[in-house]
């Protein structure tokens, strides 16, 4: 069996068929043509497509990403002028706020200055009826201590001389 | 008694190196050098395989790809990325001849691993030439591009001054030897990652270890994967180191 192989193989391979010389012009020119057709396939048709869509798909990308970009600022704004119309809604709710409180305040102050304007006057009044009320008493005084007086005197037997009594008792009141 | 192995085919009758055999496609004969040979066919089908993936695949330009659409934009940007990162930002112009290569590899390298093909990129004269040109064009642009001081990619400015003529001669040798190891290197993996399948299939023959054989077969299809697309990043990288040192030859 061994001597079998051995020159079954001897054979069957006269050597290596890569150092067949006879073959290499064969091989050399139809690698040259397989290079040549690859190539014009390559540089003509296949990379320029491939480069393109490439091309197409990174610009696509960018052009999203872009939208998306700005999609965001949009949002961003938006809710700019959300916060903005918050606070000043806020504001304007202090402010109206404030004023009522003001006109209240005003309101209430009138009415005070009002009803202190009217408790004088009637404090005035009363003082003056008052002083009136005292006036006449004074007076009514005065006119029963001349009466009395000049009872007196006419009663004690004194000449009733109305002059001299009234001035005496007015002297005496005024002391 | 070599043809009776060959037509009874008993014993254990190893092939392994059968599968790299170029012949005519048509016919018999004398193979010239326009004859139609299964390297044509392969070669034809591994630009049927790039047109798919890379113009079929992306016909209908979608902004969300397809599946098949998103193989193609994947290759794409996996090799402009390489080019870009690798060799530099003005090296983008060369993109082109770099991604035909690393695609012609990679498709010539998968379509080698279904079973019964040929594979292309197995042969020396099919790698040799691939990196004959790299070395030729990276050579001829390195000089375009910097004229003499070219050459002070050699020189190594930053190394004491006693030790730049020999590192200078190192690096004119590694520089030659480029191609070289290049070249061997895809054509190397694929021979013998298919070789290795194909005396394990041999084994296949024997019953006691055929399923050890198979499972053998199995794990070895599945690293021959790998080392496929593996190596097309190779070449097509080193493609674009040697591309960036004719750009910017001042280290």
């Amino acid at each position: 069996m061994a001597t079998n192989t051995s020159t079954a193989t001897e054979a069957a391979t006269p050597g290596m068929p890569q150092l067949d010389f006879s073959t290499f012009g064969n091989q050399i020119f139809w690698l040259v043509v397989t290079l040549v057709v690859i190539y014009l396939i390559l540089s003509r048709v296949a990379l320029p497509r491939i480069s393109g869509v490439l091309a197409e798909r990174s610009g696509t990308i960018s052009n999203d990403l872009a939208a998306a970009e700005e999609l965001k600022a949009n949002a961003v704004a938006a809710e700019e002028a959300y916060n903005q119309a918050l606070s000043d809604a806020r504001a304007e709710a202090a402010k109206i706020v404030a004023s009522t409180k003001a006109d209240m305040k005003a309101e209430l102050d009138a009415a005070i200055a009002k009803a202190d304007a009217e408790i004088s006057q009637k404090t005035a009044e009363s003082e003056k009826v008052i002083s009136e009320i005292r006036a006449t008493a004074l007076e009514s005084v005065e006119e029963v201590a001349k009466s009395t007086a000049m009872a007196l005197v006419s009663a004690l037997g004194g000449k009733e001389d109305a002059k001299t009594i009234d001035a005496a008792v007015s002297n005496e009141m005024k002391g | 008694m070599a043809s009776e192995a060959h037509s009874e085919g008993t014993g254990l009758v190893f092939h392994p190196m059968d599968q790299f055999i170029v012949k005519p496609l048509f016919g018999e004969g004398q193979i010239e050098w326009y004859t139609i040979t299964n390297v044509t066919l392969w070669m034809a089908l591994a630009v049927v395989a790039v047109v798919v993936i890379l113009v079929f695949g992306t016909s209908r330009r979608a902004i969300v790809p397809s599946r098949s659409q998103s193989i193609g934009e994947l290759a794409y940007g996996f090799v402009y990325k390489m080019v870009e990162d690798v060799a530099g930002k003005d090296a983008v112009g060369y993109f082109p001849y770099i991604m035909t290569l690393f695609m012609f590899i990679v498709c010539a390298n998968f379509l080698g691993l279904i079973p019964m093909s040929f594979t292309t990129t197995s042969h020396i004269a099919v790698t040799a030439v691939m990196a004959m040109a790299v070395f030729l064009a990276v050579t001829i642009l390195g000089f375009v591009k910097n004229g003499m001081s070219f050459l002070s990619l050699f020189w190594i400015s930053s190394a004491p001054l006693a030790l730049r003529p020999i590192l200078a001669l190192i690096e004119v040798i590694s520089y030659f030897v480029r191609p070289v190891s290049h070249s061997i290197r895809l054509a190397g993996n694929m021979m013998a990652g298919h070789a290795v399948i194909k005396v394990f299939a041999a084994f296949a023959g024997v019953a006691v270890i055929a399923p050890l054989s198979v499972l053998a077969i199995t794990a070895i299809y599945a690293l021959e994967m790998l080392v496929s697309f593996i190596q097309a990043y190779v070449f097509a990288i080193l493609t674009c180191v040697y591309l960036k040192d004719a750009l910017h030859p001042h280290h």
